[in-house]
């Protein structure tokens, strides 16, 4: 959308999308507008915590909670390694879950001998919420990372698949018939029209998926773990240091903002067609 | 049976092709969705010559694209063939089979919004077998530099294109496969004014350099008269053959035409016709004309 050419209507952006190469980094870009809605958050919690509003008694304000997180946090090995932990986990369980939700949504989309036999079962277990799923995995598996990992990718599995197959749905007619027309066999039109058809639906899972993921493996770590940025702000409650319980919520909040990046970035390079 | 080498007094098109005759002989088609049968098409029975440009117009729910649709083999019909050059290209019982000789071009649009146009275009070439990649994009580049200097956009990607220019690179698309028909399924429909005439103008432009049998479906009578040979008027459904106007218009044609006395005849003609369906059609609670 970036430059119109004086014709206008003729052609949209003249430069080829594929040679865009911009500097990330430079102090026109930075975001001055979400610099200072941060600022204004930190200030509001910092004035309700020091006028002590209704509720904000027991609140720590934000100065406190930055002491706490340099002098207790921010130097030892254990914090930066509920981090690893919990991000290990969210990884192993978003990739499981892509790499078994994205073939079962092609098949579920494709096949309707597979659709009648498996979409039922499928339908009922998608409604159970994730944590409905603690008691049987740790049952299950044998080891309590293995139940964790488990929980994240149910997290996200049911999600990119019914995004999948909704995907696989709308592909539109028109596509498969002109694909037949110019000659492209079966396998080319899977390859080279359907797959591409359905990846911003792929996108649209991820997206969704990593959301959840980070959702579900905090509070899985809560109830089920002796690591990771969820078990550390349950610890933090635990032991009524609420400084703690903040430390652990901003981390989760970073983590989290730090995941969808990294998926907005895939997901762009996914789809070198759509305009920026 | 017309002679092939019959050219219209007046009309300094390239000469007809050898082959893009087409001849539709009784064409039924029932379509029975939930044991409710929907009759689309009954009787429905044309002949075209190779390099004819046959415009057929009707209500919505009409057949029109049920007849485009088996034309171009993705659909079957129900009693009645299709012959392409004498050859049986639809009889009850065949598997539609589309292929590269008849490409359609969508209302909507159908570029590949993964690829890019040179690809878009190259794709039959490619699927075909036709030749190498880098024989393929050459021809690819020429075909696009042909249809006015469209090289600079070999790289975009159909959604930094106008409609406009999409269709003209779907245009492309089809006519670099060397098709015997091209199938146009109402392909200006969501176009304004301004960049319907554009196109019609290329579109004359390409006919007039290379004769192609077109059969190009719309719910304009105006543009299918302006454009085609012969506007061929349907039936509101079950659509069958109401009127078939030649239309003896001089060719090369411009915008001029259209305020012809020869021209308002037709269209008188046509007019009556038209709207009878459309009247028709709109009593029985189909979608209205466009």
């Amino acid at each position: 959308m970036s430059d119109r050419t004086a014709a206008g209507a003729e052609v949209k952006a003249s430069n080829s999308p594929r040679s865009r190469r911009n500097s990330r980094w430079s102090i026109s870009k930075i975001n001055w507008r979400g610099l200072f809605s941060i600022a204004c958050f930190f200030l509001a919690w910092g004035g309700a915590v020091a006028f002590e509003l209704p509720g904000f008694a027991e609140i720590p304000g934000p100065w406190e909670v930055l002491l706490t997180f340099v002098n207790d946090f921010l130097f030892t090995k254990k914090y930066w390694q509920s981090w690893g932990v919990s991000f290990k986990r969210v990884i192993w369980g978003f990739v499981l879950a892509q790499i078994l939700g994205i073939p079962l949504g092609l098949f579920l989309g494709t096949s309707r001998l597979f659709n009648g036999l498996v979409f039922p079962v499928f339908e009922i277990m998608r409604p159970i919420p994730p944590l409905a799923w603690v008691p049987l995995s740790i049952l299950f598996w044998p080891t309590n990372e293995a139940s964790i990992i488990f929980i994240t990718f149910i997290g996200a599995f049911f999600i990119i698949t019914i995004n999948i197959y909704d995907g696989v749905r709308s592909i539109k007619q028109e596509h498969i018939w002109l694909a037949r027309s110019l000659g492209a066999s079966r396998v080319r039109i899977f390859r080279r029209i359907m797959l591409p058809a359905v990846v911003p639906t792929i996108a649209v899972g991820m997206t969704l998926g990593i959301a959840v993921t980070w959702n579900v493996v905090i509070a899985a770590e809560m109830i089920a773990s002796d690591s990771g940025l969820g078990r550390l702000t349950w610890e933090g409650y635990v032991s009524s240091t609420p400084t703690v319980v903040v430390v652990g919520m901003i981390s989760i909040g970073i983590a989290g903002y730090l995941s969808t990046l990294i998926v907005d970035n895939v997901e762009r390079r996914m789809m070198p067609w759509r305009k920026s | 049976m017309a002679d092939n080498s019959t050219v219209t007094t007046g009309q300094t098109v390239s000469p007809r092709p050898k082959s893009g005759k087409v001849s539709v002989r009784n064409v039924t088609k029932i379509y029975d969705p939930e044991g409710a049968n929907v009759v689309a098409l009954e009787g429905f029975s044309m002949d075209m010559d190779a390099g004819d440009f046959v415009a057929i117009v009707g209500p919505s729910g009409c057949g029109k694209s049920t007849l485009m649709n088996i034309l171009a083999g993705f659909d079957t019909l129900s009693s009645g063939e299709i012959y392409l050059d004498g050859e049986v290209l639809a009889a009850p019982g065949t598997k539609p089979t589309p292929g590269a000789d008849r490409v359609v071009v969508f209302q909507q649009g159908a570029l590949f919004p993964w690829m890019t146009v040179l690809e878009n275009v190259t794709y039959g070439l490619l699927r075909q077998r036709q030749m190498g990649k880098a024989q393929a994009k050459a021809k690819g580049m020429e075909f696009l530099e042909r249809s006015g200097n469209l090289g600079r956009i070999a790289n975009s990607y159909p959604a930094q294109l106008s409609s406009g220019m999409q269709r003209r690179v779907e245009i492309i698309r089809a006519l670099i496969n060397n098709p015997k028909i091209l199938l146009l399924d109402e392909p200006f429909r969501a176009m304004d004014t301004v960049n319907k005439n554009r196109m019609h103008q290329h579109l004359l432009k390409i006919f007039q350099d290379n004769r192609k049998t077109i059969i190009f479906i719309t719910h304009d009578l105006e543009e299918a008269l302006f454009l085609a040979d012969r506007v061929i008027v349907m039936t509101t459904r079950p659509g069958t053959l109401k009127l078939d106007i030649a239309v003896d218009l001089p060719r090369p044609r411009d915008q001029s035409i259209m305020a012809s006395a020869a021209y308002i005849a037709l269209k008188q003609q046509a007019v009556s016709a038209v709207r009878e369906e459309a009247k028709r059609a709109f009593e029985r609670g189909e979608r209205e004309m466009a």
